[in-house]
């Protein structure tokens, strides 16, 4: 900022950005060092930030109690099977709604917000009836199917933005020089669609990754269930008996989460606002 | 320019988000391809989406229940007659517009003060990007782990550093009446709080730094300089991000669930947890719709009013 800052007022900045940073940091610093610690620390009234004596016990321990290697599998399948399907369904819609004003992609975009609205258990019930009808409770792809229909309002919202940062000049230029339509899709908007087709499917990938309610109500038994499902079971009716299982456990799921989102968080931004700002 | 590229971090690999843009022109005039390319997001659409929704505000018109023999039959009304004399309902419902309200103001507050801070050049400006992912990118579940850990009245940082601090031996946040509302719409705001500056950062980013630099020129304060410069064009991004907020965080179930479950007494049963314990436990699909489509009611009217305030606002695009 070239605004010229008085010294005061910037320690008064950073003073508030330091607030910031101890507020955002230090659940997960807790967690971190919870699932480090040896029972007997846990157990003890004068709980520390670093453990005295760090051990992996705990991770151990989550993998004896819950099935944890077998939910992680069928989260990782669910996600990517999800993210897959609502990008390569998502992506020539998007196309059309970015590049044509019809009434056809208003009425898209009128149903993206307001599917936003709408609480989910309206949707769980029916969804639920006929899932039983179709003997697709309790299976894989019955919740791939939810967790695609699902990710599409938003794959649909930041696809087109990306779309829409694609200039059009690109595509009708190559239509003069004589390439056919489907040539100027394959050979001039694809590549430059890619990165954002990639950024939509990761989001895609982690929001069916980290999702519960759906999960809970469509998968039945522990074998089939995906990680969120199987974290619940580590509360017990009472509260958490175990609390190292519980937060070696939990900073195990957040994990690959973490790592995509550091990739493409940006990204993520600028197409929601993209979506959000121009419709 | 310089000046302001230093600030955008990301602007060249974002897509040009913003107002500045120019409308889109259409490429293919005639239309040939466009069904076929539309269908394959449409079917699936429709089908498991558009159908089952309006099947769901069907459902609350009828006495569907899980597990049973008899034919569903059409009971009209009758649901929202028994909705309207059911306190438990009406107090979730109050507990939910409660915790909206309670997370989604503090959390646009302290999101707008965290992206002004983002926005000037400030040393631990990337760090502070960096901590505001984790908050986004957790699963909901491992945030209520999380604050369990956190609230946990023997092993919980909380009490301890109440402890350490003399302030007395601290107490089970979770499980007191009168503390678990608070202590859940504590943890909502920490959860959504970074994703909000994040969005605002980036709305924050097109504001036109000439007008800041003329304003400033002209001497305006800090004060000013937000109100008359940064605001209006802030509001229209500000005006979505609280509504959507507001819609997510009413509409909410795994963080409350993972946190208290709706204990002590109902006291933190949000209307989500509310509808899927009557619709998955108890087998009342219809009421559990019905239940449903208040919410959406009651939703839409505050959302009317609150956007209401963007037409008013004249001079916005």
């Amino acid at each position: 900022m070239s605004m010229r800052t008085s010294r005061t007022a910037r320690a008064g900045q950073y003073a508030a950005l330091l607030g910031y940073l101890v507020f955002l940091a230090f659940p997960f610093l807790w967690l971190i060092s919870t699932a480090f610690k040896p029972a007997r620390e846990l157990g003890s009234l004068h709980p520390t930030w670093i453990p005295d004596h760090p051990t992996l016990d705990n991770f151990r321990k989550a993998f004896d109690e819950q099935p944890l290697l077998q939910a992680a599998a069928n989260s990782l399948s669910a996600a990517v099977c999800a993210a897959l399907i609502a990008v390569v369904v998502a992506t020539p819609m998007a196309y059309v709604m970015a590049r044509r004003r019809s009434r056809l992609s208003t009425a898209a975009t009128g149903w993206v917000v307001i599917s936003q609205a709408f609480p989910l258990v309206l949707l769980i019930i029916p969804l639920f009836l006929i899932l039983k009808n179709l003997h697709l409770i309790n299976t894989r792809w019955g919740l791939i199917m939810v967790y695609a229909v699902w990710a599409l309002p938003f794959a649909l919202w930041m696809l087109v933005g990306y779309v829409r940062a694609v200039p059009a000049e690109l595509e009708e230029a190559a239509s003069v020089d004589g390439a056919g339509r489907l040539r100027t899709l394959v050979s001039v908007t694809a590549p430059l669609l890619t990165p954002g087709i990639v950024a939509t499917a990761l989001f895609a990938f982690i929001t069916a990754w980290n999702e519960l309610f759906f999960a809970l109500v469509l998968l039945k038994t522990p074998e089939k269930q995906t990680l969120p499902v199987v974290l619940t079971h580590f509360i017990g009716a009472e509260g958490a008996a175990d609390l190292g299982p519980l937060a070696a456990a939990a900073f195990l799921a957040t994990l690959p989460s973490l790592v995509i989102f550091a990739i493409i968080q940006r990204r993520i931004t600028g197409g929601m606002l993209a979506g959000a700002v121009k419709s | 320019m310089t000046l302001a590229s230093a600030t955008v971090r990301s602007g060249k690999h974002d897509p040009p988000a913003g107002p500045q843009d120019e409308r889109p022109r259409p490429v293919d005039r005639k239309g040939a391809g466009t069904w076929f390319l539309v269908l394959p997001a449409l079917i699936p659409i429709l089908i498991l989406s558009v159908g089952p929704l309006l099947y769901g505000i069907a459902l609350a018109f009828t006495d569907a229940q899980s597990g049973r023999t008899r034919s569903t039959q059409w009971v009209g009304g009758l649901n929202f007659q028994d909705l309207l004399h059911d306190t438990l309902f009406w107090d979730s419902f109050r507990i939910g517009l409660v915790w909206a309200f309670g997370v989604t103001v503090p959390q646009f507050v302290l999101a707008l003060g965290l992206a002004l801070l983002l926005n000037q050049n400030l040393r631990m400006r990337w760090l502070a990007r960096a901590l505001a992912i984790i908050p986004w990118a957790m699963p909901e579940v491992v945030v209520g782990i999380m604050w369990r850990l956190v609230y946990n009245p023997d092993a919980g940082v909380l009490n301890e550093t109440i402890r350490d601090l003399g302030l007395g031996d601290g107490r089970d946040w979770l499980t007191g009446l009168a503390t678990a509302l608070p202590a859940v719409i504590v943890v909502g705001v920490w959860a959504g709080m970074p994703q909000t500056a994040v969005a605002l950062l980036a709305g924050l980013q097109n504001t036109p730094h000439e007008l800041h630099e003329a304003a400033a020129l002209d001497g305006a304060g800090a004060w000013r300089r937000f109100r008359t410069v940064t605001w209006p064009v802030l509001r229209p991004v500000a005006l979505a991000i609280t509504a959507l907020n507001f819609i997510w965080n009413f509409n909410s179930f795994a963080l409350v669930y993972v946190l208290t479950n709706g204990g002590p007494g109902g006291r933190t049963r949000l209307p989500m947890l509310f509808a899927y314990e009557e619709a998955f436990h108890y087998g009342q699909f219809g009421y559990a719709a019905a239940m449903g489509c208040v919410m959406v009611a009651v939703i839409s009217v505050i959302l009317a009013v609150h956007l209401a305030g963007r037409l008013r606002g004249g001079e916005d695009r």
